[in-house]
């Protein structure tokens, strides 16, 4: 069992290592960590923090996408809690350089991340209820969000004046960015969740055979809900650290097409997109992964017109990679001469 | 007569292994024109490695093939049509989503002359698959979609893809096992008129009748050594079980003992009433008392209502009238998990679809139900997981290299009981068993209806599910017969199959199949 779970993660190791084995040829520096007023800093820190709010949005769409579903608003469900958080924090800045917030700060998390789970109950009454299909049920919220988003900030972009609300996205706890601390958390409660309850089974029989599944009597449809509801809430803690990180809400751009990065972290990963398979761990790599292709396009100093064709080659590569077809193609090609 | 016919398909001195297992040990096999020659054998006896290496889905190994006197080596089954054998496998493998036309020509449709890869003749293309299906007595509107077929008319348009591609050879692989009684006429009526036609024909089944009902000769296979070649005429039904087990069977039964034994021990030890039970659409007006110890056998045609019934039992779909009186309190059944709590356990119909959960190990498929009904904050101790499954394995004989592997690699009968394990780790009341011996051979379908009279001996009740009457009439000790999705009458234990069939169509008004 786990040699099998190291063998399902090999491919996602090598390809993070190779990452930054490249990243390390450009820049013979990318390795270093420096502990600086008790904080870590380094390009590897910096990967880790902003990973984060990917590795939690992700960390959400792999239990879904396990349980034969998916969902394509978590982007939208960012900007609606990035806009709920900055309302009800809002600050002003006085004369004095004091601020303070309109509602106590954990009011307005507690808030926002309670709308982003309504969201995702949103998502999953339309999936099990209506029986819609996941990815027609979740373009809904996924179109009308940024409208929500835009009726909360009125159609602007609140700046966040209050202090500590910058803590989630740039603080330290331990010396390691609040961030990564707290993806970390969550990843590895939930990892503790599935292996002490039968959660695990449970999605992976409702993801592998659906039917089977409620004859057997495993609840399916209360657990697919939860499952919806607590993507929505990986989505609103990810929305509160990328509000956090910026000190602003913007409801057109917080999140942008974060729900295809999770997807592409979420296959990465190992997880089949049929439902079924799925790894929590491959899950966070994937993200790592994706965070330091971006690093490595900084890195390397590619022109920003050329930016997106430059990670699509490299995704395309990393796919290539991971894609047992291909290698077993690679090592056809390969041992031909040996064998004629 | 058929056996002056001259061979089309011989196969000599096959061998094959997988991966150093041998699954084919120097087989010889003769089909002839214008015959019908059953291929049968235990599940694992070779059957369908034997009809793999035919067909061109696996490489000859060892061995030789010739076809019309040529020497050939298929390497894909489409390269085997295109020689002239034709297959219709088990699971109708066609698209439900597209018409039956469709389904016949994809591939080779008909196009309009004036263009070339444009346009397709739909008019030639359905007026042409209208005259193939007519030709098998299938009459069809050949734009219908397929899904919206019965599994029989698919199986049909399966034959007719097969047989358009100026086949000399047609190999079905248990074409009747989702079929009823009229269905399996109808396809051999088609298999009939196809043999004079002179057309080989090579089938394979479990059902021991139908290979009466329909073939010249008989090829038996076990252990994947060649056992024989007989004409059907020559060798009767217990010598044919004899030849694929290897040794006698002995049939089950006493099922009249039984239910005097029950009638005595436990009158008033009543289960499961149902009163009026009924659903539009699905069945209608349901009565019966089910006491420990008692099989109730459902019996009727495909499609008369009975798997209905079993899921009415089993909150699958929710009654709209009657009452349902489980141990002695009334309940509504919302879903399987809310029967499962009030200590119902279920078999479905389809073992692929519905019953096994394929990806996950023997263990976590037999756990799954019980784990379901504990609820997600009390997980099974693993120790405690292993030592039932261990016992549920040994008590059903299941045969597994290893029970932390996938089910899915299981033979047919070894799943199944996987299935009823799962049921039984519940520690059911009543068992509803829909189809259990289904698509399983010989010896695992006796294997499973001696131990359903076991558990039943042992005071579990039982409702029983299947399209074999004789079967059914063997371990029941009650049988409710279902026809046109209604009660058609009740009989008792000792009832021979002759008054289940009598009973079935002593309707007044019974519409043609298909």
């Amino acid at each position: 069992m786990k040699r099998l779970a190291s063998h399902a993660l090999f491919w996602p190791v090598i390809t993070l290592l190779a990452l930054i084995a490249l990243n390390t040829a450009v820049n013979p520096g990318f390795l270093a960590v420096s502990l600086r007023d008790g904080h870590l800093y380094g390009n590897l820190v910096d990967i880790l923090n902003r990973a984060a709010p990917l590795a939690l949005v992700s960390a959400g769409m792999t239990l879904v996408i396990a349980a034969r579903g998916l969902d394509i608003s978590v982007g939208a469900v960012v900007a609606i809690t990035a806009a709920m958080a900055a309302l009800l924090i809002g600050g002003s800045l006085n004369l004095d350089g004091e601020t303070t917030s309109r509602f106590p700060m954990w009011f307005a998390l507690v808030a926002a991340l309670g709308v982003a789970t309504l969201c995702g109950l949103w998502n999953g009454a339309l999936v099990v209820g209506v029986g819609m299909q996941p990815i027609i049920a979740t373009l809904i919220l996924m179109v009308a969000g940024r409208g929500i988003a835009q009726l909360i900030t009125g159609g602007q972009i609140l700046t966040i004046y209050y202090p500590p609300y910058s803590y989630l996205g740039n603080g330290y706890l331990l010396g390691l960015p609040f961030a990564a601390v707290l993806a970390t958390l969550v990843i590895v409660a939930l990892h503790a969740l599935l292996s002490l309850t039968p959660l695990g089974l449970f999605i992976r029989a409702i993801g592998i055979n659906p039917v089977a599944a409620r004859i057997a009597g495993v609840r399916s449809r209360p657990i697919t809900v939860a499952l919806y509801a607590f993507c929505g809430l990986t989505a609103g803690l990810a929305g509160l650290i990328i509000s956090s990180n910026v000190k602003s809400a913007d409801a057109n751009n917080a999140g942008q097409l974060l729900e295809l990065d999770a997807i592409l972290a979420v296959t990465l990963g190992g997880t089949a997109l049929t439902g079924g398979r799925f790894s929590l761990a491959g899950t966070a790599l994937g993200a790592l992964i994706i965070q330091t292709l971006t690093s490595t396009i900084y890195s390397l100093g590619v022109p920003p017109e050329v930016n997106l064709v430059f990670r699509a080659a490299l995704i395309f590569i990393v796919m290539l990679l991971q894609s047992a077809e291909f290698r077993a193609t690679v090592r056809r090609l390969v041992t031909r001469p040996e064998r004629a | 007569m058929a056996d002056l016919n001259a061979p089309v398909l011989v196969a000599r001195g096959i061998v094959h292994s997988y991966g150093g297992k041998p699954a084919l040990d120097g087989v010889d096999f003769t089909l002839r024109a214008g015959e019908v020659h059953a291929l049968m054998g235990q599940n694992g006896a070779g059957k369908s490695t034997l009809i793999k290496v035919l067909t061109g889905a696996e490489r000859l190994q060892r061995g030789s093939i010739t076809l019309a006197g040529a020497g050939i080596a298929p390497t894909s089954p489409h390269h085997a049509q295109q020689l002239g054998i034709s297959t219709v496998y088990q699971e109708v493998n066609l698209c439900p989503n597209l018409s039956v036309a469709e389904n016949i020509f994809a591939g080779r449709q008909p196009m309009k002359p004036w263009t070339r890869g444009g346009g397709i003749d739909w008019r030639a293309l359905n007026a042409q698959a209208k005259t193939l299906l007519a030709g098998l007595d299938v009459d069809i509107d050949p734009r219908r979609e397929l899904a919206s077929c019965s599994v029989a008319v698919q199986q049909m348009v399966a034959i007719a893809r097969a047989i358009d591609i100026s086949a000399k050879v047609l190999i079905l692989d248990e074409p009747t096992s989702s079929l009823d009684a009229d269905e399996v006429k109808l396809l051999f009526r088609t298999l009939e008129r196809l043999r004079a036609g002179g057309m080989a024909i090579l089938f394979v089944t479990h059902f021991l009748d139908q290979v009466y009902a329909v073939s010249d000769r008989i090829t038996v296979l076990r252990n994947g050594k060649l056992v024989g070649e007989h004409l059907a005429t020559d060798l009767d039904q217990p010598a044919l079980i004899a030849a694929m087990v290897g040794r006698a069977v002995p049939a089950g039964g006493g099922a009249q003992a039984q239910a005097q034994e029950a009638a005595a021990s436990s009158k008033t030890d009543c289960v499961l009433r149902a009163s009026g039970v009924s659903r539009r659409g699905a069945v209608d007006d349901v009565s019966f008392e089910l006491a420990r110890g008692e099989i109730l056998g459902l019996a009727g045609l495909l499609g008369s209502g009975r798997t209905e019934v079993a899921r009415l039992l089993f909150g699958l779909d929710r009654a709209d009238a009657g009452e349902l009186v489980v141990n002695g309190a009334a309940v509504v059944l919302k879903d399987p998990a809310h029967a499962i709590s009030h200590r119902l356990g279920f078999c479905p119909e389809e073992r692929k679809t519905e019953g096994i959960v394929e990806d996950l190990s023997i263990r976590d498929n037999i756990l799954l139900t019980l784990q379901a009904r504990a609820g997600l904050w009390k997980k099974l101790p693993a120790a405690d997981g292993r030592a039932l499954t261990d016992k549920l394995a040994q008590a059903l004989d299941i045969r597994a290299p290893d029970l932390d592997g996938p089910i899915g690699t299981l033979s047919g009968g070894n799943q199944q009981k996987c299935v009823i394990a799962r049921a039984l780790a519940t520690d059911p009341a009543v068992l509803i068993l829909d189809e259990p011996t289904r698509g399983i051979d010989v010896a695992g379908k006796q294997e499973i209806m001696n131990r359903l009279i076991e558990l039943a001996r042992e005071g579990l009740a039982i409702v029983f599910i299947s399209a074999e009457i004789d079967e059914l009439t063997r371990v029941a000790t009650k049988i409710i017969v279902m026809r046109d999705r209604r009660q058609a009458g009740e009989l008792p234990a000792g009832a021979s199959p002759d008054d289940v069939y009598s009973m079935i169509a002593a309707a007044p008004d019974r519409g043609a199949a298909a």
